[in-house]
């Protein structure tokens, strides 16, 4: 293997790893923050118990997502030294705001957050973790910024042999930034409060502190369906806007090799690229693709076979993701609505066959994340900037393929281990449930 | 206002993000490492983890900041840099990851094989990072073996990790290991209490003398080394940066050694700052020099970005860098008191 293929193949590991424990961090401070709030409001115990307790499962997730960040932002000049000189002039003012507007609030106030119960006032304490999830939010929306720059440069110049800032607003309004924004906001709040639920669930089935897992679980029934069906929603305005901006990552999304009008959506389909064409296509539902697309039953929808081989992006996999993602979020949708039926009725720990459903649908938010970055970052192939820049073209040219073995090698047995670690301890942790000892809590909020 | 003046401005700003990176995560860095010398027992070393327990992320994000400013202002020494040093990079990656993950991990199980194995974590992948980023910067005080045509976009690089290891890249790499060392031990000296304080107040005025014996080795060695005297000499008036680095030096001990190591500590921090300071001065208008050839070097003026990119930069860092210096302010007052044993065993949220 060359440098380009073992580069992209230590990108896609290390950010599909970062990408592991982002969602959850989006999703559940803001829960935390949500339930703390709560607490302060209300005077109820109950909900102090239920922000340490998600709250601990909330920072053993954050602490890789913040060590696996560095690597992102170490590696754009490391492996991709032609991309960040190339782009650097844009590229690299969201990473340099992100870091002195986000990072810092975030990193600081979790510290106030984590050693600060019995050191500030009970208001202090809650502004605390509302500013660390506010800036967690807004450090998303800025990468997400860049992130679709990539996908859709606007607002540059090429001089000087690179591409230069024209419009610094252009490229902070970015509609395909926003639109990537909430969709993957929501997505992290659907993930953690599935998560939510899967624990709760696991809980009540062994009959464990019924009134603190009912409360919790009901909670995270309502976020988990608006924000389900939110996903979907801004899912679709991201197709809307990539069959304008992205015609070959539209036409692999679909797999549709032939440009035609009024075309119809197969709900079965297996791609065959060799052949150029699909070896199987059934239940077709007239014209909705061109409906979906372009909000208009007749429009044309450009194929595959229109753009030469060479600018194609791999058709199979970025298809069987965009499938597999919004499969999987048609599920949530229906798992997280029977969710508030179910957790409104007062018998909840005896829907036992739901209850263990839920469980197992803790790994469903998770794996349609992954597969939701293969399609945007697959499908935008061979670009690494759609239009602009080729990504064989951005790779470090003085770095060798045994540098970059051996850095692969490494990140895999790093980062194989911590994950394993993270993992073992968040289940740990989750399986022990709340802290029954509230006297010590309260005594260190009483000095508040 | 012309290019110039953001080009300067930006290179101002980007020392003083390192140095304040280096004073800030120097005692963390420094107090994960000497943990090993100093705590005697279990709650020893988890007084010491929590007194830098709140401020270790906030910390490192001053290195995020220092990265992510390099790329923004100056995109074409990001990118040489960064691949240029790959190897050397991908070692302090590491050593920060493990080094991170090892404060959170460590008290989450009762084992004492499981915090045994934590604690060396904490000493090797706290000293790692002290050392490498010694021998990086004494590399890039020195210059490094590229060699860049900026008008043909062509960049070569002849250097390797084992390149990186030569005398003075070591003597820096040593440099800035006493430099966080002693940091480090001030810091636990004001931070805890007790016999811990005591002894951490003994180690820093033990290890005093080597650091300022390689501190005159390195000032000396520098001139042979590299070019980093020229600016000096041009302006002499620059000379108080070094002469400000040599006297907070000499005051760390004074102060030191009378016990009184708040003052000390703030002097040790004066110290870091004006060290780089000085670095910094002797590379100007350089970002990193090439070591073959002069026209190679990667300067303010060949790296940076467009005008209108160092002007946009410039209004965030205005906005942003003093708000949070203010709040961090905040949050060092909030955590001033020093950390007890009572305080790790009777708290659930401690590390
Ligand atoms: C949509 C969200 C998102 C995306 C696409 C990325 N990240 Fe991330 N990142 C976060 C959302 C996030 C976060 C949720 O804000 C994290 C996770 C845990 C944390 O502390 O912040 C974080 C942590 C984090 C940190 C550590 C900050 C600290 O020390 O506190 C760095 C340096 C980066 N990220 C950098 C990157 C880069 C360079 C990316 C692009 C390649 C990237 N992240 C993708
Ligand atoms: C954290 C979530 C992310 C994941 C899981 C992810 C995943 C991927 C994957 C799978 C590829 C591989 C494409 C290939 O092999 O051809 C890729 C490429 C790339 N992505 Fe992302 N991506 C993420 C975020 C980002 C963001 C936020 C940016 C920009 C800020 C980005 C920039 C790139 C670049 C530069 C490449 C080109 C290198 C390559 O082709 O491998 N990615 N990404
Ligand atoms: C239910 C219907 C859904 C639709 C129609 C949809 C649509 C899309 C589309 C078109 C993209 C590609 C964006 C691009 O190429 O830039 C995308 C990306 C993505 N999706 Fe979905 N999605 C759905 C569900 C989900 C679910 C359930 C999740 C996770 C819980 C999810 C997470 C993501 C993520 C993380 C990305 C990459 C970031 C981005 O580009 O926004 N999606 N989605």
């Amino acid at each position: 293997m060359d440098v380009l293929t073992l580069s992209q193949l230590q990108f896609a590991a290390t950010g599909m790893f970062h990408w592991i424990f982002v969602p959850l961090t989006l999703g559940l401070s803001i829960l935390t923050a949500w339930m703390e709030t709560k607490y302060v409001t209300t005077g109820d115990e109950m909900w102090l118990r239920m922000t340490k307790f998600w709250g601990k499962l909330f920072l053993i997730n954050f602490a890789l997502g913040v060590v696996t960040g560095i690597t992102m932002e170490f590696q754009f000049g490391m492996n991709w030294s032609e991309y960040s000189r190339y782009v650097g002039d844009i590229f690299g003012a969201p990473l340099a705001i992100e870091a002195t507007f986000a990072f810092f609030l975030e990193s600081v106030f979790i510290g106030v957050w984590i050693f600060g119960w019995n050191k500030v006032s009970k208001k202090a304490h809650l502004t605390a973790i509302w500013l660390a999830s506010v800036a967690t939010n807004i450090s998303a929306l800025i990468i997400l910024l860049a992130n679709a720059w990539m996908q859709k440069p606007v607002g540059y110049v090429l001089r000087n042999n690179r591409a230069e800032m024209e419009n610094f607003l252009t490229v902070l309004l970015n509609p395909y930034g926003w639109i990537k924004f909430t969709h993957t906001l929501l997505s992290g709040y659907a993930l953690a409060a599935f998560l939510i639920m899967g624990v709760s669930a696991w809980h009540l089935l062994r009959n464990n502190e019924n009134d603190f897992f009912k409360r919790s679980f009901k909670l995270a029934a309502v976020w988990a369906f608006v924000a389900s069906l939110g996903v979907a929603l801004t899912g679709d305005f991201h197709a809307v806007e990539i069959a304008k901006t992205q015609p070959t990552k539209f036409a692999a999304m679909e797999s549709q090799w032939e440009t035609k009008r009024g075309v119809g959506m197969n709900l079965l389909i297996l791609p065959n690229v060799a052949q150029e064409c699909n070896s199987v296509e059934a239940l077709c539902v007239p014209n909705a693709l061109s409906m979906l697309a372009f909000h208009d039953p007749n429009a044309e929808i450009k194929g595959l076979k229109d753009f030469p081989k060479e600018l194609r992006p791999m058709v199979t996999p970025t298809f069987l993701s965009f499938r597999l993602m919004v499969g999987l979020g048609s599920f949530m949708i229906l798992a997280s609505l029977v969710a508030i039926f179910l957790s409104r009725r007062q018998n909840l720990e005896q829907q036992r066959w739901f209850l263990t459903l839920m469980v197992f649908a803790i790994p469903a938010p998770y794996l349609a994340e992954q597969f939701g970055w293969l399609v945007a970052e697959l499908g935008r192939q061979p670009w690494i900037v759609y239009g602009v820049l080729k990504t064989a073209d951005a790779v470090s040219k003085s770095i060798s393929t045994t540098q970059v073995a051996l850095s692969l090698l490494g990140f895999t047995v790093l980062y194989g281990l911590l994950g394993a670690i993270d993992i073992f301890l968040l289940i740990k942790y989750a399986k022990k449930g709340p802290d029954k000892n509230i006297s010590t809590i309260i005594n260190v909020q009483g000095r508040a | 206002m012309d290019i110039s003046v953001f080009q300067t401005i930006w290179f101002v700003l980007w020392g003083v993000l390192w140095a304040v990176y280096f004073m800030l995560d120097g005692f963390v860095l420094g107090t994960g490492f000497i943990s090993g010398f100093l705590a005697k027992n279990d709650t020893e070393k988890r007084v010491l983890i929590n007194t830098v327990g709140p401020v270790w992320d906030g910390n490192e994000v001053w290195l995020v900041t220092a990265g992510g400013a390099t790329f923004a202002a100056f995109p074409t020494t990001y990118a040489l840099m960064f691949s240029n040093l790959y190897s050397a990079l991908l070692l302090l990656l590491f050593s920060l990851i493990v080094r991170g993950v090892s404060f959170e991990f460590r008290g989450k199980l009762e084992s004492a094989a499981w915090k045994g194995a934590w604690d060396k974590a904490i000493i090797v992948f706290s000293f790692l990072p002290a050392l490498l980023f010694g021998v990086a910067f004494g590399n890039i005080f020195k210059g490094i073996p590229m060699k860049n045509d900026f008008a043909a976009i062509n960049f070569t690089y002849d250097g390797t990790l084992i390149g990186l290891l030569n005398p003075y890249g070591l003597v820096t790499g040593v440099l800035f290991v006493l430099l966080f060392a002693v940091h480090g031990s001030l810091y636990a000296a004001i931070k805890t209490t007790g016999d811990l304080s005591k002894r951490a107040a003994a180690l820093a005025n033990k290890l005093w003398l080597p650091l300022l014996v390689v501190a005159v080795v390195f000032l000396g060695y520098t001139y042979p080394a590299t070019k980093l005297y020229g600016n000096f000499l041009k302006a002499p008036v620059l000379l108080i940066i070094p002469v400000i680095a040599v006297v907070s030096l000499l005051l760390v001990k004074l102060f030191a050694a009378k016990g009184e190591c708040y003052k000390a500590f703030t002097f040790s921090c004066l110290t870091i700052v004006f060290v780089v300071f000085t670095g910094v001065t002797g590379l100007f208008p350089n970002l990193i020099p090439s070591s073959i050839d002069p026209a190679s070097n990667l300067t303010i003026f060949n790296s940076s970005s467009s005008l209108l990119t160092l002007q946009i930069m410039t209004v965030v860092a205005l906005i942003f860098v003093p708000t949070v210096i203010a709040y961090k302010i905040w949050v060092y007052r909030i955590f001033r008191a020093p950390v007890s044993n009572e305080d790790v065993l009777g708290s659930h949220d401690a590390y």
